[in-house]
């Protein structure tokens, strides 16, 4: 069966959806990546959908549920790369995704989960 | 209508000079030359008799008439943009009435068919002329729309006012259509500049309703989904009383009063990120050090 590859890099997940998203797919993606986190014990999820073209309703609730997943799992989730259609089209949906982070691209989204993994350490370390 | 045709074909030099005449005299020629003028009407003859010997009993709608029928549309496409105006445009038709009548009265015997060949020579005529009238209206409608598009697109300019911060200043009001094309540009622009903060200024935004509100916050959820940080700046204390009067709620968005505030406050984000770094990387190598 087809499935989207979740890659492991370091201590963060990256998931790059090259594929336009059924709902299946979408589904079996949302299991998979709370299974590996856990195999893992992935401190970030980076969720890479640049290449994603279409989205419905059903698909915006799957993102916002990875991410909810990954948070009840204390990883943070940062989706990059989203296109302007695919932005329009969700906020026209009434999706705003609220708890979700973003960033442009991949780089930048990196840098965010490094930051927010960085933070936690330092906050472990330097307790208030 | 055979008297019609009669004249087309037999005295058509004739009623061109006659009609070309009342056309100089009656309407301006608004840089047309007579000899474009006399070179239009001679066509227009020459279509309207090939179409009349067809289907002598032909109105404008009818299939022998599709040749008249496109060069009036033809007329009036040209001159709807050379700016003629529309009684102008209706005389290029109605104006042929004269000469065809007074040619009319010399050939028919008696009254009866006198007033039938004027009755339906009338019809046809005032069926041309509508349908040119309608032509240019149609064209005139194309260029407002025209015009209107290309207003859209010019009033919607997304400026890059440092590396990384974009500014969109809106001006004119905001409807639905022009915030579709305000988030398009926008959203277009932050994946092309990969920018991670937009402002966008509502200077010259005469008024904010609930409507204008939701779609502003409809372009900063996009553009917050697309992971850019929107400021919307230049709220007039006005405009900013009027937000609170009809409750709408802006709290998950970052306003300035003045685009100055928001681009110091834009500069201070970007800068932060490598700041906040660096000041952790400080306290990280010192944290070793005990």
């Amino acid at each position: 069966m087809e499935r989207i590859p979740i890659l492991r890099m370091g201590s963060y997940l990256l998931v790059t959806v090259q594929v336009d998203m059924h709902d299946q797919l979408a589904q079996q993606l949302q299991e998979d990546l709370a299974v590996k986190i856990v195999q893992t014990g992935a401190r970030g999820v980076l969720l890479d959908i640049s290449a994603l073209e279409l989205v419905d309703s059903f698909i915006g609730r799957m993102i916002g549920n990875i991410a909810a997943t990954a948070r009840v799992l204390d990883v943070a989730t940062v989706v990059v790369g989203m296109r302007p259609a695919v932005a329009i089209t969700l906020v026209e949906l009434g999706m705003s995704l609220p708890g979700v982070q973003t960033a442009l691209n991949v780089e930048l989204g990196m840098e965010l989960l490094r930051d927010r993994l960085e933070e936690t350490v330092f906050n472990d370390h330097f307790p208030e | 209508m055979s008297l019609l045709v009669e004249i087309l074909t037999k005295q058509q030099a004739d009623l061109l000079s006659d009609w070309n005449r009342d056309l100089v005299n009656q309407t301006r020629t608004n840089g047309l030359s007579e000899k474009e003028i006399a070179n239009q009407s001679k066509m227009l003859l020459e279509y309207l008799r090939d179409a009349l010997q067809q289907d002598g009993n032909a109105m404008v709608d009818a299939p022998a008439m599709s040749r008249v029928r496109q060069f009036l549309v033809d007329v009036a496409d040209a001159r709807a943009r050379q700016g003629f105006t529309p009684s102008e445009i209706a005389a290029l038709t109605f104006s042929l009435k004269r000469p065809v009548f007074l040619r009319l009265e010399k050939l028919a015997n008696g009254a009866d068919q006198l007033s039938a060949e004027i009755w339906a020579a009338t019809e046809l005529i005032d069926g041309l002329g509508l349908h040119t009238l309608n032509a240019f209206l149609r064209s005139r409608e194309e260029l407002i729309k025209r015009q209107e598009q290309d207003m859209l697109e010019l009033s919607t300019p997304v400026v890059q006012l440092w590396k990384g911060i974009l500014a969109l200043p809106l001006i004119g009001t905001l409807d639905s259509a022009r915030t579709q094309v305000v988030m398009e540009t926008l959203l277009q622009k932050i994946v092309e500049t990969e920018s991670r903060v937009a402002i966008i200024d509502i200077t010259g935004v005469p008024t904010v309703d609930t409507l204008v509100a939701q779609h502003l916050l409809k372009t900063v959820t996009a553009a917050r989904l697309m992971g850019a940080d929107c400021i919307i700046s230049g709220i007039r204390p006005q405009i900013a009383q009027t937000i609170v009067h009809l409750g709408i709620e802006l709290t998950d968005v970052t306003t300035r009063a003045t685009l100055a505030g928001a681009f110091q406050l834009a500069l201070q984000r970007t800068k932060l990120n490598a700041a906040a770094l660096h000041e952790f990387e400080r306290a990280k190598s010192g944290a070793k050090e005990f």
